[in-house]
Formats: structure tokens, C-alpha cells, sequence
């Protein structure tokens, strides 16, 4: 079976989706991720959809559970680089994905996670 | 083949130019001056189609027989010639129309020893005539009703221009009642363009919206929503007081969208955002300006 390459960069996983994905591969994905994020303690989780084309209610739960999953483990997860068409799709389905972050590109999805890490950290300063 | 388009079969073979000749000449006279240009070419293929759907469907009342399928081609592109030159639908079945006085007069010569013939195939040859005008009437309207079509296209397209207000500030002033069809493709457009240009703030400005109803309201969030999935920002402005007590009165949910009254303000935010601070550089001049304002 496929499955979804996870890099490391520090304490950000980056998980670029090239294929459209299978629900099983979808699920292996949050399987990997999940024991990925607790042995490299990763604060953050960046995925990257810009070449996903077509989704369906399943990917779009995945993307939310996983988002739920690594919020769990102490990360943040941030969805970049979603199309146009995705987006319209997932409003229609009626998943609105309340509890993940996006950002328009993984640069700024980087910015962002670097940005939230800072702001943890200094409340952990504070306290 | 019957009796009846053998006949016609016969008149339309043997005496074709008069035929045709006598065509013409009508075509002129309902004519009159100008009206019902045709090119001798047009009623020639027109006569040709005819004679060949006789012959390849054996009959003439049939307009929908398979044989035909020459001249009702034929008479289609007739007709929407006719229609994207703007003439009248009367003028354009009325050509074909003219075509029963000579067909009628040829049959009449040729069979007037055999009455019974005689009528029927004229009968015949009405009826055929009849289906024809019928058929560019049609054909004309359809292609009328293609040009509406294509315009209400291009009017929803005009209503809907994204402009770029700033570095990374993109706004749509909507203008006119929101529907799910143009919320659609408002929303396409918008979310195409912040790929393109790569913003992170949309503001739509509602100024030109003139009610707000909960199905407004929903197709609005349904933007937001998928503007905030692909990453961006959205700021709604242009929010008259009357509509801000509607939405209030309806009971709609605008949680986690900022709002505002105007584009101004929008705008406002939006630089404060990205960092900017707007100052005045000539104090000077300030209360000139304030006071031609004002005026």
C-alpha cells in the first residue's frame, strides 16, 4: 500500500500530499503521524495539500481528526496551500474544519507555526 | 415512394430554375425594398436539400424522417444566421413561407388533368412547407434564447470584478441580490484570485447588497468559511445600519468574522494588520483639506 512520506524539520513535520489519497492510505497517514509527532516531541505539524485536487467527506474528517490527534500530543497542525475547488467542497459537505489553522502557502503555514511557538513559549516564560 | 411526392419529386427535377426563379420573384415582392435580402445561393441549397429529402425519404410529410436531416440542418443555420443579423422571426419563417405560390402553381400546371393529384399533393406540399416554417420559427428562437443566455453570462461575470486595493489585499464590492448562483461564482473568482496573488485578506463589501436575508447570510458565511480554509482572512464591510438591525433582528450568527461599516475601515484594518500606519505629511494643509471635504 501507499503511504504519505512524513519529513522532519526540527520540531515541525512536514507531510506533503503529491497523490490523491485512498481512504486507507488517508488512515495510515494519521497512524504514522500520530506515533511520528511523540517520538520526535513535534510541536508542530504542516501539511501540505496544494496538489489535492479532489476530496471527499472522508479526507476532509481525516484532516480534522489528525488535527485533533496532534493537538492531543501538544502540536499544532496547519493546513497550506488548499485549492480553490477543495475549499468550495468541503463549505458544500458542510465541514467547516473549525479546529485547524491554514495558511495560503507552506512558507507562511512555517511563519505561522514559528510565530504560535513563539507565543507558547513566552506564556511559558511568563507562568 | 407515394403518388403525391412523385409529383413534386417531378416538378421540382424537371422545372427547377422556374421554380426557383418564381421563389425569388416572391421573396421580392413580400419583400419590398430591402427586408428579405437573400442571395440566390441561400434559396438554391435550400431547393437542392428539398429535392434530396424527397428523394431519400420517399415521402413529404415527414419533417422529422431521417432523410430530411439535410434541410433541417440547412434551415437551422438559416435561421440563427438570421437571428444574429437581428431580423424578425415573421420575416424569417415568412421566407420559407414564399416558397408555396410557385410549388403550388408548378403542380398546378403540371396536374391539371389529374384534380385529385392535384390536391393531394398540394396538401402534401403545404403541410412539409408548414413543418419548414415551423422549424426555422423555432430554430430562430432557440438561437435568440443562446444570445440571452450568453449575455446574462457576461452580466453575471461584469457584477463581480475582484480588485486589488493593496499589497496583499484583495476586495469584492457586491453589488445587486446574492443568489447561490452568483455567491458561486463570486466565491470562485475570489478564491482564485488570492491564489494567484497570494493574499491573506479579503474584504467583501456589501454596500450594494440591498437586503440581507438568512439565505444571504448563509451564502456570505459559505464564502468566509471557504476563504478561511484556504488560509486567508475576510473582513465583511459595508454593513448599512438597517441591514446591521436585520441581521441582528434575524438572529444571525456572524461569530468570528470581522465586520464593518465601510470599506474605509476595512481598509483601515487591513494595513494595521499588515503593519502599516497612515500619517499626514502636510499638517498645513489639513484644515484646507477637512473643510473641502466637508463642502
Amino acid at each position: 500500500m501507499q503511504r504519505i512520506p512524513i519529513l522532519q524539520m526540527g520540531r515541525t513535520l512536514l507531510v506533503t500530499i503529491q497523490v490523491d489519497l485512498q481512504d486507507q492510505t488517508a488512515l495510515a497517514l494519521q497512524d504514522d503521524l500520530a506515533n511520528r509527532i511523540q517520538r520526535a516531541a513535534a510541536t508542530g505539524v504542516l501539511i501540505d495539500i496544494s496538489a489535492l485536487e479532489i476530496v471527499d467527506s472522508f479526507i476532509g474528517r481525516m484532516l480534522a481528526t489528525i488535527s485533533g490527534i496532534a493537538k492531543v500530543l501538544g502540536a499544532t497542525t496547519v493546513v497550506v496551500g488548499m485549492q480553490p475547488a477543495v475549499a468550495i467542497t468541503l463549505v458544500e459537505l458542510g465541514l467547516s474544519l473549525d479546529g485547524v489553522r491554514t495558511a495560503l502557502n507552506v512558507e507562511r503555514g512555517i511563519y505561522l507555526l514559528r510565530h504560535l511557538d513563539e507565543e507558547q513559549s513566552h506564556d511559558l516564560d511568563e507562568s | 415512394m407515394n403518388q403525391h411526392s412523385a409529383a413534386v419529386e417531378d416538378l421540382l427535377s424537371t422545372h427547377k430554375e422556374q421554380v426557383l426563379a418564381q421563389w425569388q420573384e416572391e421573396l421580392r415582392a413580400v419583400a419590398g425594398t430591402g427586408g428579405l435580402h437573400t442571395e440566390t445561393r441561400e434559396t438554391e441549397q435550400l431547393l437542392d436539400a428539398l429535392l434530396d429529402g424527397i428523394r431519400s425519404s420517399g415521402g413529404i410529410t415527414d419533417l422529422e424522417a431521417a432523410g430530411w436531416a439535410r434541410l433541417r440542418e440547412q434551415l437551422t443555420q438559416l435561421s440563427a444566421s438570421r437571428a444574429a443579423q437581428g431580423s424578425t422571426a415573421a420575416d424569417t419563417s415568412r421566407f420559407v413561407l414564399a416558397l408555396k405560390k410557385p410549388l403550388f402553381s408548378g403542380l398546378q400546371r403540371r396536374l391539371s388533368t389529374q384534380p385529385e393529384l392535384m390536391v393531394g399533393a398540394t396538401w402534401d406540399v403545404s403541410t412539409l412547407l408548414d413543418a419548414m416554417a415551423q422549424l426555422t420559427v423555432s430554430a430562430y428562437q432557440r438561437s435568440r434564447e443562446d444570445i440571452i443566455a450568453r449575455q446574462q453570462e457576461e452580466l453575471l461575470e461584469l457584477s463581480t470584478p475582484v480588485v486589488k486595493l493593496w499589497g496583499g489585499v484583495l476586495a469584492v464590492p457586491m453589488i445587486g441580490t446574492l443568489d447561490s448562483g452568483r455567491t458561486q461564482l463570486i466565491m470562485e473568482t475570489l478564491l482564485q484570485r488570492i491564489v494567484e496573488t497570494g493574499s491573506s485578506l479579503a474584504i467583501i463589501d456589501i454596500t450594494g447588497v440591498p437586503t440581507v436575508d438568512t439565505l444571504v447570510a448563509q451564502h456570505l458565511l459559505k464564502t468566509v468559511t471557504a476563504i478561511r480554509l484556504m488560509g486567508a482572512d475576510c473582513i465583511i464591510s459595508g454593513i448599512r445600519p438597517q441591514i446591521a438591525q436585520t441581521i441582528v433582528h434575524l438572529g444571525i450568527d456572524l461569530e468570528g468574522i470581522t465586520t464593518k461599516a465601510t470599506l474605509a475601515d476595512a481598509l483601515a484594518v487591513a494595513l494595521k494588520r499588515a503593519g502599516f500606519a497612515v500619517t499626514r505629511t502636510k499638517a498645513a494643509t489639513a484644515a484646507a483639506d477637512l473643510s473641502s471635504l466637508a463642502g
